[in-house]
């Protein structure tokens, strides 16, 4: 089988214009007669829910949180890029996709992160429109700041929470749709399974997370915006029920899934301090603008406190980032900073109790700008830190550690953000198509709502103009029933396993395998003996999980077990995909293939591609199509921050 | 790691679901460390609790850094704690003493009805939304984003009032269970930015007719709301929610939306 990605013939800046004028149109008067399923309410699925149902379209949305508003996106801390060059630095669109097929390691398509950056521009306007309020500087225009990966300032931000400020904005426009009812939104329900009809994706099976109801619901087409799969590592700094159970359903159900193995571990969170925990914090890589990453010279200086290190004199002190790549310094882009934070702690001149620690200072910047601007720019991070550590931050460093943050990988999707499967789109970072193998900061955001404002409303059209006037999904086609029979026949298997430990005993077991073989830094022997363990893994949940309860009521323990059930099988195959890629690129560190300063080494001959792995059955491997990346517009070199 | 530990009594609210009785049970959690939050001691008491064979304890939770919303307990006759400024998965165990007895209950409001132990319905604050907290506008087509200067301190000011998380905490901790905190932090915002100005009379009545009809009571202005607000949102943001409704009310026509 080969992956048609449906790239537009043409020059790059002209690609997306063309395709927009060259997609098939639905008459507005049409539009109506066609049902859309939009799972997930965060950036991509808010966005694309409210823009699909202002051009017409019936809209089902659905969350499992109690309300839209509190989907993960909501949490993003620093900013949104966007090419506006307000700030006459030399910013363009050009630039824009440059830094970002670059900050990717020339893993991901050219023409879909060109169209992304042409649209980043409209994103910003359409935020303002909605009352979204940007900071601005004293003149009433809007201010930017600087993020990891670029040389230009060109990230907008709302104090430190961009991201829930946009998520709102998103929310207000997919509420006046709730409002008009041309969107009937779902709250509480989490999607089970996708429901397919002669090979194209027609509905889903969802569980209503309170009275436990197993129900499906048709649709022409469904949209799965439901994030990404980092919580598969147990810790990370997703929200707890962030997970990837869609995405795994759809894969199940014949849609590809591609690059898994490609996870981004942010260099800026708070360090792990016990066992107990569940759940790791970010810090804004903003911070890393002002803040300066060291740890002492010498080991005999290791597992210093923070109290300490205020004492340690300059000259003991080793400001790594700095040293190592002087023209991007402290700005390097995250998989760099936190590979090298690994290093460091590695040689034994970690921080803090545990040695699982660097120092990001603020004393320099304090000095130079005065303690007022800097608590203006970060102030709420610098409470969220004192709130958890109980140490001050603008009087001692802060200590962080990588942890992991995003997937860059995701279902397989064309340039029309349609998976293999007919009439099943994937938007946001449930996708894997615009970050390659390292996503910039402040591109999420930017991403999650060019998929759903800007993308989906033009593309969707070139498949439902496709579809038959009029015809609703028939839901007595059997395909309903069987799907409700197997979510239901998982759920019953779940609750009858009557084992010994819990969700979370497992999850965490898993979470130390990924980790360790699959995290930072991976070879092919880890990742061998992570499959194996991850295979004796999913024995032990089918034979010893414990669920207590009832379906028929609101049962958390029964979520995390359906979760759980899906990372099990989905984590293999990221160590499958790592094993097959014996190349390094971007946070996917092969310790088979560095240069000699230890950086990652691409092996563009054999690995420039995308790739997209199948479902083949129960017990099976995976098959593996392969996309080949074509550059026409960017010559490949080995990245250099220096 | 080893740290400071301390061992403490917890009475918690259980209830099997909407329209059940509910009451009162106790709990003991030992050797909990100062450095967890108050949300992972829960985990750890639901850990013990499951192997025991016991149903855990159900309670709201997700982002677990303060800004999805979603975590809403009534500790110790305070919602989200006795800390300021903060929410329940900010709090941390070192805000308690050994040995004390800590007090866990749900948002208790006619308009939050309880769907299990400590987890309540909160959609009416989504109707709330749904009657007119946006800027009627559609994607596409509209000015460029630096075309209307705002002035720094408006700009500030309405992002004071859009941090609004939607938690609750100001309707469980108002005698009379009044939203005004969580609807005029909206309406205050749409009304501070040019952007929101068009609607903004229409949005005022809209909201507060939305806002009684989901059952939250009126407010009478003694603040509580105020001081247990997670983001520190100000009934400034009331007082202009209510100059708001009474130009509002006097003078429907939008035509004169400046005024």
């Amino acid at each position: 089988m080969s992956l048609e990605s449906k790239i537009p013939a043409g020059p790059l800046a002209e690609k997306w214009e063309k395709h927009k004028f060259n997609v098939k149109l639905v008459n507005p008067a049409n539009k109506r007669k066609f049902n859309i399923i939009v799972v997930g309410t965060g950036l991509a699925g808010a966005s694309a829910a409210a823009t699909l149902a202002e051009l017409g379209y019936n809209v089902d949305a659905f969350c499992f949180q109690d309300s839209p508003r509190r989907a993960h996106s909501i949490a993003a801390q620093g900013g949104i890029n966007a090419a506006k060059n307000y700030q006459n630095d030399g910013d363009s669109v050009f630039r824009l996709f440059y830094d970002t097929i670059k900050g990717g390691d020339y893993r991901s398509r050219e023409a879909n992160v060109h169209r992304l950056a042409e649209v980043s521009t409209e994103i910003i306007d359409q935020c303002v429109a909605q009352g979204v309020p940007f900071a601005r500087d004293y003149g009433g225009l809007l201010d930017n700041r600087s993020f990891g990966g670029a040389q230009v300032s060109r990230t907008f931000y709302a104090r430190g929470q961009t991201g829930q400020q946009l998520l709102l904005g998103a929310y207000s426009a997919l509420t006046k749709m709730v409002n008009t009812g041309k969107v009937k939104m779902h709250t509480r329900k989490e999607m089970l399974d996708v429901v397919t009809i002669d090979g194209a994706a027609k509905g889903i099976v969802t569980r209503d997370l309170v009275t436990g109801k197993v129900e499906s619901h048709a649709g022409h087409a469904v949209l799965l915006c439901t994030g990404g799969y980092g919580n598969v590592f147990f810790l990370s700094t997703n929200a707890m029920a962030s997970n990837g159970s869609a995405a795994w359903r759809a894969y199940k159900k014949g849609a590809k899934f591609a690059n898994p193995c490609f996870t981004q571990i942010h260099p800026t969170c708070i360090p792990v301090h016990g066992d107990y925990q569940s759940k790791l914090t970010l810090m804004s890589e903003s911070l890393r603008n002002d803040g300066r990453v060291w740890v002492p010279k010498d080991k005999k200086h290791a597992k210093i406190t923070a109290a300490e290190a205020v004492k340690l004199p300059e000259s003991e002190r080793d400001y790594y980032l700095e040293r190592r790549y002087p023209s991007f310094g402290n700005l390097v882009p995250r998989d760099v900073a936190s590979r090298n934070a690994k290093m460091v702690c590695d040689e034994g001149r970690g921080v803090g109790v545990t040695g699982l620690a660097v120092f990001l200072d603020f004393a320099d910047a304090i000095k130079r700008d005065g303690q007022k601007t800097i608590e203006a720019k970060y102030g709420n991070l610098f409470d969220m830190y004192k709130q958890i550590t109980a140490d001050n931050p603008y009087e001692v460093p802060m200590m962080i550690y990588p942890a992991v943050h995003y997937t860059m990988g995701g279902l397989w999707v064309d340039y029309n953000l349609s998976t293999n499967v007919p009439g099943l789109y994937a938007l946001g970072e449930a996708n894997f198509s615009d970050h390659g193998a390292n996503r910039l900061g402040a591109s999420a955001l930017m991403q999650g709502l060019a998929d759903g404002y800007f993308v989906i409303p033009y593309t969707i059209g070139d498949y439902i103009a496709t579809l038959p006037l009029g015809q609703a999904v028939d839901k007595s086609n059997p395909a309903f029933a069987q799907a409700e029979k197997e979510a239901q026949a998982r759920i019953d298997k779940l609750l009858n396993i009557k084992g010994n430990q819990t969700p979370d005993d497992i999850h965490k077991k898993l979470g130390h395998i990924m980790w360790e073989y699959c995290g930072m830094s991976r070879n092919k022997e880890g990742l061998e003996k992570a499959r194996g363990m991850i295979q004796e893994l999913r024995k032990e949940f089918n034979k010893d999980l414990k669920v207590i309860g009832a379906n028929e009521e609101l049962n958390m323990t029964l979520e995390k077990a359906l979760r759980l059930e899906d990372f099990l099988e989905l984590g293999e195959l990221m160590v499958i995909d790592a094993h097959n890629r014996s190349e390094s690129c971007g946070g996917h560190f092969r310790e088979e293939s560095q240069t000699e300063e230890g950086e990652a080494l691409r092996q563009d001959e054999e690995f420039s591609y995308v790739a997209a792995w199948g479902y083949e059955g129960e017990g099976k491997d995976p098959s593996l199509t392969k996309e080949d990346l074509v550059f026409e517009n960017v010559k490949l070199t080995q990245r250099s921050y220096k | 790691m080893a740290g400071k530990t301390i061992n403490i009594k917890l009475k918690i609210w259980r209830q099997a679901g909407e329209n059940k009785p509910g009451k009162f049970e106790s709990y003991e959690v030992n050797d909990v460390s100062v450095d967890m939050s108050f949300l992972e001691m829960l985990d750890v008491l639901n850990e013990n609790e499951l192997k025991k064979g016991n149903d855990p304890i159900h309670f709201d939770h997700d982002c677990r850094e303060g800004i999805c919303g979603m975590c809403s307990l009534y500790i110790n006759g305070k919602p989200h704690g006795p800390k300021h400024g903060i929410t329940t998965c900010q709090l941390h165990m070192r805000t308690f003493n050994d040995g004390e007895t800590i007090v866990v209950e749900p948002w208790r409001a006619s308009a939050f009805p309880v769907l299990k132990d400590l987890v309540v319905d909160r959609t009416s604050f989504d109707r709330i939304m749904q009657a007119g907290g946006y800027v009627t506008v559609s994607t596409g087509g509209v000015p460029d984003a630096n075309e209307i200067a705002i002035p720094k301190t408006v700009a500030d000011e309405a992002m004071d009032a859009a941090q609004c998380i939607g938690c609750g905490a100001c309707v469980a901790a108002c005698k009379n269970a009044s939203a005004m905190l969580f609807t005029s932090a909206k309406v205050s915002q749409l009304a501070l930015l040019p952007q929101g100005g068009a609607e903004r009379k229409r949005r005022a009545l809209a909201m507060v007719e939305q806002h009684d009809a989901e059952g939250f009571g009126a407010c009478t202005n003694t603040g509580a709301c105020e001081a247990v607000c997670p983001k520190e949102i100000s009934i400034t943001h009331i007082a202009r929610l209510n100059r708001e409704f009474t130009r509002a009310s006097f003078s429907g026509n939008e035509t004169d939306y400046q005024n």
